[in-house]
């Protein structure tokens, strides 16, 4: 579904991404793992279209996303939630929702200036789309509120909802569970594989190893800017490489990173 | 009937520049919306004011002619500089459209043949009927109103929110940018019409620098989280100087002051509907 080639990312004379390639394949759930710095957000800020790659090609079903307008790739059936939440605050839930309909409320000016039958149908469905998605996160009943109110692990869902709302056939999940308790956790563990079986193809980063083991059928592992393994989570957990990106070599005498897991 | 009669003969011009400026601070208020500090609104009014007054003076065109004719004008040049400009973002858009308000300044006091110079045009027929300022405004309300409430709307407080955001919620952010500034030039281009035909003259100072910030005043004092508030400013900006003619000297202190306590402790402006809630909703219970 998704396909990366050769993708490189350079700031100056700093280089972020080496020649990044791995496809997700439709229908799956990929994860891309990596110690903090190793460039996965820059990842995902190439494939929707908020950086230019330096090199290499993006595409989505064949489609070459390099150059195409973020607004044009969500369009292009792509949505991504992000590691900073970036709801918007002051809308209440529902709205949030409904602007993510945006781009699929297709009526006239005529329409909504005299509110004719074809708009508020269009707008009915559009609200009652939204509670159903706000239900499969487990948000319905706060549907009123304002999101600004929301605790953080449900402003996390309300990303993930509104992010559904585009129509996505790919959804790119930016750490979906940083910040969350245990708890909040499974529960989102649950709902993720719930809208994965609906027919989503789910790319995420995540830095919680038992979340990702757990959810992804093909695992990336990103270190430095370059890929250095990709497998089923058995095969990553395994890879001698990619125990030496988390935990350090053994006969380094100084311990390396801590272990983010 | 008689004291009514009488209360229009003094004040009728008052009222009338309460709807026109209503309609100011709505033009405003649409790119405010939109999360754009755009300042061009008093320019764009003076290019309506103008090519009103030059195509009833001039060209001997009918009144609807004209008022479409101050429409249409700020709106093509509203499209021509929004491309750059409206890239800018805060401060800088308000520096850029400040810039673009005196350039129109200075192209107006230049353009003597067509505009009069510094000399103003006089002598523009007072063609603008009371019902005419209460029609643009009505039309005007009911269509922002709409707006608000469809898909436009939603998309433009996405982008004041946060435009990165918006765009990857599939919505063109710099479309919609422009058009909340070319509808903005609009409704600002209609009511310098409208006000051109109502005053006799104009002349290029009354679109200047002085303009833009009683226009965005209106706005944000009135509040800018719904449409009540910039026309709610509006009507005190414009009254509050009469209501204290009795102050003789102290006149314009007071009015600073009163707006200074406004802004100082209402930062969201007077129509907020959340404080009201809270307000009342404490007081009910």
């Amino acid at each position: 579904m998704l396909s990366l080639n050769q993708v490189s990312k350079r700031f100056g004379g700093l280089t972020v991404l080496q020649d990044v390639s791995f496809d997700v394949p439709a229908g799956s759930v990929f994860g891309l793992i990596g110690p903090n710095g190793a460039g996965k957000t820059t990842v995902f800020n190439l494939i929707t279209g908020l950086l230019a790659p330096s090199g290499g090609s993006i595409a989505l079903e064949g489609r070459s996303l390099v150059g195409v307008k973020p607004h044009q790739i969500t369009r292009l059936g792509l949505a991504r939630t992000f590691q900073n939440i970036r709801i918007f605050k002051e809308m209440t839930l529902l709205e949030n929702v409904i602007v993510g309909m945006h781009a699929h409320l297709d009526y006239s000016v005529p329409g909504w200036l005299f509110a004719l039958p074809g708009f508020r149908a269009r707008e009915r469905q559009a609200r009652e789309k939204a509670l159903e998605l706000l239900s499969w996160v487990g948000l319905s009943a706060k549907a009123g509120d304002i999101a600004d109110n929301l605790s953080y692990g449900d402003q996390r869902k309300l990303e993930l909802a509104r992010a559904l709302a585009t129509e996505p056939k790919l959804l790119l999940l930016d750490e979906p569970v940083a910040g969350m308790n245990t708890g909040e956790k499974v529960e989102l563990m649950a709902q993720i594989s719930q809208i994965a079986k609906r027919g989503y193809t789910i790319f995420m980063i995540e830095h919680d190893m038992r979340f990702v083991m757990g959810l992804c059928e093909r695992i990336a592992v990103l270190n430095f800017g370059r890929i250095i393994a990709e497998g089923s989570p058995d095969e990553i957990k395994r890879n001698p490489d990619v125990i030496e990106a988390y935990l350090g070599r053994e006969d380094d005498d100084v311990g390396a990173a801590a272990n983010p897991a | 009937m008689d004291s009514l009669d009488n209360f229009w003969q003094i004040y009728s011009n008052l009222v009338l520049t309460i709807g026109i400026n209503a309609l100011l601070a709505l033009s405003i208020w649409l790119t405010l919306s939109c999360g754009l500090l755009a300042m061009a609104n008093a320019a764009f009014m003076g290019i309506g004011a103008y090519t009103a007054s030059v195509l009833t003076m001039s060209a001997g065109a009918p009144f609807p002619v004209a008022l479409a004719g101050g429409m249409a004008a700020p709106t093509v040049v509203a499209l021509l500089i929004g491309g750059p400009t409206l890239r800018l973002s805060g401060v800088y858009l308000a520096m850029a459209t400040l810039g673009f308000g005196e350039v129109v300044r200075v192209l107006i006091l230049n353009a003597e043949s067509l505009t009069g110079g510094a000399l103003g045009l006089n002598g523009i027929p007072q063609l603008t009927q009371w019902w005419h300022v209460a029609a643009a405004l009505a039309i005007t309300l009911w269509a922002l109103w709409r707006l608000r409430r469809s898909r436009i709307g939603r998309a433009f407080e996405a982008i004041k929110e946060d435009a990165v955001a918006a765009s990857l919620m599939g919505i063109g952010v710099m479309a919609h940018k422009m058009l909340a500034f070319a509808l903005g030039a609009a409704i600002a281009g209609l009511a310098g019409a409208l006000n051109a035909h109502l005053t006799f003259f104009i002349g290029p100072s009354e679109f200047g620098f002085d303009r833009g910030v009683d226009i965005l005043t209106m706005a944000i004092l009135g509040g800018t989280s719904g449409l009540t508030g910039p026309v709610l400013g509006a009507l005190i900006i414009t009254v509050l100087p009469e209501l204290l003619r009795g102050l003789k000297d102290f006149r314009t202190m007071t009015n600073g002051a009163i707006l200074v306590l406004i802004v100082l402790f209402l930062p969201k402006g007077l129509w907020d509907p959340l404080r009201m809630r809270q307000w009342f909703g404490r007081g009910a219970r």
